[in-house]
């Protein structure tokens, strides 16, 4: 392939930001502007992620539209390239980004200019940490995102916005800075910076376990893990709804990326040794979120730990070293994308029209806003896990990879799924059912052509991944195998799992 | 290296120094006899000079040859650090025009005294001798002591410049005593006699050692690094703003220039003995630097503690003592430079609508809304400072570290780590200043198309766009470090 799309792809939103900030005219002209110009751009960005997915070739190991320029040597090269994994979560990143620049085409009244050149932003330094093959380019993309979230929280955010974006930025940092010494020790005991080099380079196990321990202080944090989530619930609630959308469904799973693309098959007897840590961290997250989520009484909240726990299911699968585990945990990264930004979006409609997040205020949503309740119901139904929803693959899998390696693991996955179930159904019922008097949400209009514009697509993609994962489990197929072939050279557990065998291990 | 030149050889050679003391001397006769109005022509004449003497510095011969008996040398390394120099010093003339026509103390002296400076920093990079470094350190600090009170009908100005240099006499009493024990000691002045004499840990006796630990701490005041700090807020406050920012640019870089030539050039067998003490004054300076500047309100004050910051992390170079650590440390001095006089070109374009300059962070509430431009060079230049990637400021960082790691020093490299996201803390806090906080009072417009210009540039060269000169000057800081190791 001559053409560089994936350097396409990753400047053309950098580009369209500097033209949105430095377009002449008035407020109105410019804000009109960005607004468009944002929309075509992410429209644009999505159809490359789909021309890439379909230009794709799922048979094949090797990382595809390689390009390399050795721009910035010594430090480092611009070195893009993908596989299955990373093409996935390019596609995700692509798809949403329309959705919260629709979302936010109203919402979002003051400097809009600048909203949308971050949020273009933000996509150029999201779709760059897919694609970067530069160890170093990985972790400027990876650290750099957290400017423009750091403006997006504190600029549009809510009453603690300040607090919040303090805490989001430098918790962040402080993971990260850990890694950077980690692949600085790596780069030049390697002699490379060279990700698919590093990739077969075999470290000594002892030294794995300290490069291990500073790449799991950056992804745990940004995962985020129990007990270093405390900054998500917090941005979260702060950050407009586009900023939540953002954060649930790509920020994370850089943290998820991470641990596929580097902890896993760069320091595989390592990952064999810690994954004891893993999986307690793992389980305590799934029950103490879940139970957190149960009592909160902000929406906003309420599915930010619910996140964690999802985020628990990730890493657990992927600690679990078989097909299963790891094809389920990715497949999670993808559904959460969806499902939590989609559930977004909904607490964001809501929100625009009562400017609320309180749960005690709202009630009643099936009768005034049915179409709402509708959509309201599939997501939730979603991130529960319902057969034919993504979530329900998602799960499904992850519970056959860990039921594989340890049935207690297993049992403390369930019980967080039950739980799951709980606070989902439990936020479901005090916002759409019952009875509400209060004559604002009375008046609230059901959802128009935008919003459903926005939630539709979505939920069209949620069904298909629950119906028909094969298109997106099939880019997967061969990455994971590797891994998997890497982290059997460290002598990991049997691969393929047959479930059958009832006995408890 | 020949021993004996003619006079004349050694003049061409330092051609540089050559032309920026004749062309101080001219300036100040023109001053003199044409007063205070002359200041704007001066300085153009001046920023003619120092470029004339940038365009000599051409005749250096690649490899570096000594000059006037071997006091003086002319290398890649002091080459690198003049074009700094140079710039700096050019630069902090021009930013200050606005200001000091506006001040009304537009005196003429100021970019005389400047190019004195100029001259006394770059005798310092250039010194092959403790007695050429004593000379060019004390012509450049007498220089500065009297530019920091230029304000002379200010309290605060001459406070400033009285504090200034009574701490700065200090620090060279301490200096020369530290000279003269190494030459009672050792017999020698000459970097490069020195360097012959002490090979390797013990090999130098108690005397040698204790004459470097004051020659160090003599050092350690001129690049205000922790313990030796104590000055640097109260004079940066104090002085006059173009004076700060010049403070904080060039001479930072050919003090820490002069710290490499002593410590890796002269003293470089004793690598093992003076680590331990850069290493912990590197780590004192990014940990006090980063706690000191959270509670700051004036925003010079707290430029103050983020240079004293950022001279700890570009110790982290020396401490690894390796030609890459040193390539680093000047990496980061290039960079720091820029970094440093674009932040105070921009405090210097925040006036209040009657054109009284604001230095306060809570003044700089809102100014995305009034200035947006002014507002992203801002945020630009405090994002690079705290090492946040993609922006220029990352990399230098990331070079020392590199060093720090490859000589295995990997508490002082997790230590830097921790220190820079603390310091992230405060650069923090002027971002939310300028983007989050509601508008304070309007601010008057851009008074000067030159020091927009300027800021332009160097939010263009911090900015990721400046990665792309990364090759370039780590190329040239390479060939400069090569020279020295």
């Amino acid at each position: 392939m001559n053409f560089p799309v994936l350097s396409a792809i990753v400047l053309l939103p950098l580009l369209a930001a500097a033209w949105v900030l430095l377009a002449p005219g008035s407020e109105d002209a410019r804000a009109a502007n960005a607004r468009l110009t944002a929309l075509v751009v992410t429209l644009i960005e999505l159809g490359l992620g789909i021309a890439l997915w379909l230009a794709f070739d799922t048979s094949t190991a090797a990382f595809q539209f390689v390009e390399r320029i050795d721009l910035f040597a010594p430090f480092l090269s611009w070195h893009l390239g993908i596989d299955g994994i990373a093409l996935m979560l390019i596609v995700l990143s692509t798809f949403l980004m329309p959705f919260c620049i629709l979302a936010s085409w109203t919402s979002i009244e003051r400097r809009v200019p600048e909203y949308m050149a971050a949020f273009l932003l933000m996509e150029t330094l999201m779709i760059g940490v897919f694609a970067a093959q530069d160890l170093f380019l990985f972790y400027l993309f990876f650290e750099g995102g957290l400017i423009p979230m750091y403006l997006i929280i504190g600029i549009w955010g809510g009453a603690r916005r300040i607090y919040a974006s303090y805490k989001f930025f430098l918790y962040t940092l402080l993971g990260s800075v850990l890694m950077l010494l980690a692949m600085i020790w790596m780069a030049s005991a390697a002699h490379t910076t060279d990700i698919p080099t590093l990739l077969t380079t075999n470290f000594a196990p002892d030294v794995q376990v300290w490069l291990w321990l500073a790449f799991f202080a950056s992804f745990a944090v940004k995962m985020p893990m129990w007990p270093v989530h405390t900054w998500l619930p917090d941005a979260h609630v702060e950050a407009p709804t586009a900023g939540s959308v953002i954060l649930a469904g790509v920020l994370l799973k850089m943290g998820g990326y991470g641990f596929v693309r580097f902890s896993l098959p760069m320091f595989p007897d390592a990952s064999v040794r810690l994954v004891s840590l893993v999986a307690v961290l793992s389980v305590v997250a799934v029950i103490y979120t879940s139970l957190v989520a149960l009592v909160q009484s902000d929406m906003k909240k309420l599915i930010a730990y619910s996140s964690v726990a999802h985020m628990a299911f990730v890493t657990a699968g992927l600690f679990v070293f078989n097909t299963q585990g790891l094809e389920g945990s990715i497949l999670m990264m993808l559904s959460h994308g969806l499902v939590s930004g989609a559930l977004f979006l909904c607490v964001g409609v809501i929100y625009d029209r009562l400017h609320t997040r309180e749960i005690a205020a709202y009630g009643g949503l099936a009768n005034i806003m049915p179409r709402y309740a509708l959509f309201f119901l599939l997501f939730t139904m979603a991130s529960i896990g319902l057969p034919a929803t993504s979530g329900f693959v998602a799960e499904f899998l992850v519970l056959l990879g860990t039921f594989a390696a340890s049935t207690w693991l297993a049992l403390g996955m369930t019980t967080g799924i039950i739980f799951g179930a709980a606070y989902m159904l439990y936020l479901y019922r005090r916002v759409i059912f019952g009875t509400n008097a209060d004559p604002h949400v009375l008046a609230m209009a059901d959802l128009n052509p935008r919003e459903l514009l926005t939630l539709l697509p979505i939920a069209a993609a949620v069904l298909w991944m629950g119906i028909y994962p094969e298109s997106f489990l099939r880019p997967l197929r061969v990455p994971v195998a590797g891994i998997l072939a890497r982290l059997h050279h460290a002598a990991a557990p049997p691969q393929h799992v047959v479930p059958a065998k009832g006995q408890l291990r | 290296m020949i021993a004996l030149q003619t006079l004349g050889q050694s003049v061409h050679l330092a051609s540089v120094e050559t032309i920026l003391a004749a062309g101080a001397l001219v300036l100040l006769m023109i001053g003199v006899f044409r007063g205070d109005r002359s200041l704007v022509p001066l300085t153009w004449v001046a920023v003619g000079i120092l470029a004339l003497a940038g365009v000599h510095l051409a005749v250096v011969p690649s490899a570096g040859a000594t000059a006037f008996g071997g006091l003086y040398v002319a290398d890649a390394f002091s080459t690198f650090l003049k074009v700094i120099i140079l710039g700096g010093a050019a630069v902090s003339m021009v930013l200050a025009l606005p200001y000091l026509v506006q001040a009304a103390t537009g005196r003429f002296e100021y970019p005389v005294l400047l190019t004195l400076s100029a001259l006394g920093m770059c005798l310092m990079v250039s010194a092959n001798d403790l007695l050429t470094l004593y000379v060019g350190l004390e012509l450049q600090s007498l220089a500065a002591y009297v530019l920091a009170a230029f304000h002379r009908n200010e309290a605060r100005s001459s406070e400033a410049g009285l504090k200034y240099f009574i701490l700065g006499a200090l620090a060279s009493g301490i200096l020369l005593y530290g000279i003269s024990l190494v030459y009672g000691f050792t017999g020698t002045t000459s970097f490069t006699a020195l360097h012959g004499l002490v090979r390797g840990a013990g090999t130098a006796d108690l005397g040698t050692l204790i004459g470097l630990v004051f020659i160090l701490s003599g050092l350690a005041f001129k690049i205000s690094a922790v313990p030796f700090h104590m000055w640097t807020p109260d004079v940066y406050e104090g002085a006059p703003t173009p004076v700060a920012a010049f403070f904080a640019g060039a001479p930072k870089a050919a003090a820490m220039g002069l710290l490499l030539c002593v410590a890796v050039g002269a003293f470089g067998g004793m690598t093992v003995d003076w680590r331990q003490i850069v290493t912990f004054v590197s780590i004192a300076s990014m940990l006090l630097g980063a706690v000191g500047a959270i509670g700051q309100t004036n925003i010079k004050r707290l430029l103050a503690y983020s240079s004293i910051n950022n001279v700890g992390f570009a110790l982290i170079g020396l401490a690894a003592g390796t030609r890459e650590g040193v390539t680093g440390v000047l990496f980061y001095m290039a960079v720091y430079v820029v970094m440093t006089l674009g932040s105070f070109l921009g405090v210097l374009a925040m006036r209040g609508s009657d054109g009284t300059p604001v230095e306060t962070l809570d003044g700089l509430a809102g100014l995305s809304r009034t200035r947006p431009g002014l507002a992203a060079a801002f945020a630009v230049f405090m994002f690079s400072l705290a090492g946040i990637p993609p922006l220029l400021g990352f990399w230098p960082k990331f070079a020392v570290f590199q060093a720090a790691i490859d000589a295995h020093l990997y508490v002082l490299a997790v230590v830097g780590v921790v220190a820079s996201v603390v310091g992230a803390y405060y650069y923090l806090r002027v971002i939310k200043s300028v983007y989050f906080d509601e508008p304070a009072p309007a601010f008057a417009p851009a008074d000067s198309r030159t020091n927009t210009a300027l800021l332009t540039l160097a939010a263009l060269f911090c900015s990721p766009l400046g990665m792309l000169a990364i090759t370039p000057l780590v190329g040239a800081a390479g060939r400069a470090a090569a020279a020295l190791l």
